[in-house]
């Protein structure tokens, strides 16, 4: 599974565990956020390199950093081609955790949690 | 029952062999030669007769020793040079006439790694080990460098096996009415460098804990948006401090200023009052405390300007 987000607390929100983190933030935190959402590994888009800082983290935390040239968009779209899943429709990942199956809420259930 | 080997099964063995090579390889250069080395030393002295050698070799079932003249190295004789003296019948020859005078030593402070390039370029079966004052402080071969290794690998495997029993068996081994383990965490504002090292250390601790992944990741959403919270918006920083009880965890998150004015509007998604530069980090968008709503079983939150703000989270395990 793969999601791509530039929002922190969107990626902290949504990803599921297992999931490819695509990014144009090369900031440590990608990785501390990556790390407390469950993210395997992190694509860097639009031609970014992370700074030192970044990787040293990575490398304490076994998450591996890849780069992209593409854009967001276009390197999203080359992966979904290619057969990668992305996280479905939004919901919230406590909702999961709620019911313990991650197939088991019905869609229209979800954004009210957000709301209330 | 039949077992299958998958090219899945291969790759994840290789890994597994790539990791402990790895392992090894990191405590051949962590290793100092001092903590492998036999420190109980056999020297000989060079006036002494090649037929004594022999002796003292056999009776300490060894292949060689360093001959220490008033206490200072001046050379190593082997098994080898005891059999070509026989060999030349020179029996009664002293130490010094057939022993090695160019003495390859090593510094006891150095890495294990030296020691193996050493042996390696050598080919010699045994290397005095020396201090930074050229005295000799132990002998080190091949095989106390392995034992050595070896050595230190069970030590870690058993501290490794000992952490993990006592942390996973902490709430059925130690008895109350309510046991509960409390962690604190103090948190610097604006620094946005060590922003999450709370967080990543509380989810570490309930990893050992053995608690499940889900309720982990539960818990690490919550405590790094608190975190993250402390650091971009207080004056002074404040405390996450974690309760963690057999039946659920209970976080709170504690500062002493400058309190929010507005508490229902803060709390609605998409508000935020971070400033730009926390905007251009991925955060700030007024979601944090949404998430940390969504991932809580009872959330309590209160705030006071001039006073502080406290967040309190309850999520049941």
């Amino acid at each position: 599974m793969a999601c791509g987000a530039d929002l922190m607390s969107d990626v902290l929100a949504f990803t599921h565990a297992g999931t490819l983190l695509m990014t144009g933030l090369t900031n440590p935190q990608v990785v501390r956020t990556a790390e407390m959402a469950g993210i395997v590994a992190i694509v860097f888009v639009r031609g970014k390199l992370p700074p030192p800082e970044t990787i040293a983290l990575a490398e304490e935390k076994g998450i591996p950093l890849l780069a992209s040239r593409y854009t967001m968009y276009e390197s999203c779209g080359r992966l979904y081609q290619t057969g990668l899943q992305g996280c479905g429709l939004f919901q919230l990942t406590a909702d999961h955790w709620s019911q313990g199956d991650p197939h088991s809420t019905p869609p229209g259930e979800v954004s009210q949690d957000l709301c209330a | 029952m039949t077992v299958t080997h998958t090219p899945a099964d291969e790759v994840k063995a290789q890994g597994n062999s790539i990791l402990e090579v790895t392992k090894l390889q990191e405590l051949v250069y962590e290793l100092k030669i001092e903590q492998v080395m036999t420190k109980k030393v056999v020297t000989v002295s060079p006036d002494d007769p090649i037929s004594q050698l022999k002796e003292v070799l056999r009776v300490n079932r060894i292949s060689g020793a360093p001959v220490l003249k008033d206490g200072e190295l001046v050379g190593i004789i082997s098994i080898e040079d005891v059999l070509k003296a026989l060999e030349l019948g020179a029996i009664s020859a002293s130490v010094s006439e057939k022993m090695t005078t160019n003495v390859q030593t090593l510094f006891a402070d150095e890495n294990v790694i030296q020691a193996v390039t050493k042996f390696g370029r050598l080919g010699f079966g045994r290397l005095p080990v020396v201090d930074r004052e050229g005295r000799l402080v132990g002998i080190l071969t091949q095989g106390d460098i392995a034992r050595g290794l070896l050595r230190q690998l069970e030590m870690d495997y058993r501290e490794e096996e000992i952490h993990r029993y006592r942390a996973s068996h902490i709430f059925e081994d130690i008895a109350s009415d309510q046991t509960g383990l409390i962690l604190r965490y103090q948190v610097q504002a604006r620094n946005f460098a060590r922003c999450g090292e709370a967080a990543s250390k509380l989810k570490r601790a309930l990893e050992r804990l053995g608690a499940k992944p889900t309720e982990v990741r539960r818990v690490a959403v919550v405590s790094y948006e608190a975190e993250t919270n402390l650091v971009i918006h207080t004056t002074k920083g404040g405390e996450l401090l974690a309760e963690i009880q057999p039946e659920k965890i209970r976080i709170i998150a504690v500062d002493h200023g400058p309190g929010i004015a507005d508490v229902e509007k803060a709390l609605q998604p998409g508000f935020s009052t971070a400033p730009d530069w926390i905007r251009e980090l991925g955060f700030g968008a007024g979601m944090g405390l949404s998430n940390i709503k969504a991932c809580s079983d009872q959330m309590v939150f209160d705030s006071k300007v001039g006073v502080g703000t406290r967040l309190e989270v309850i999520i049941r395990l």
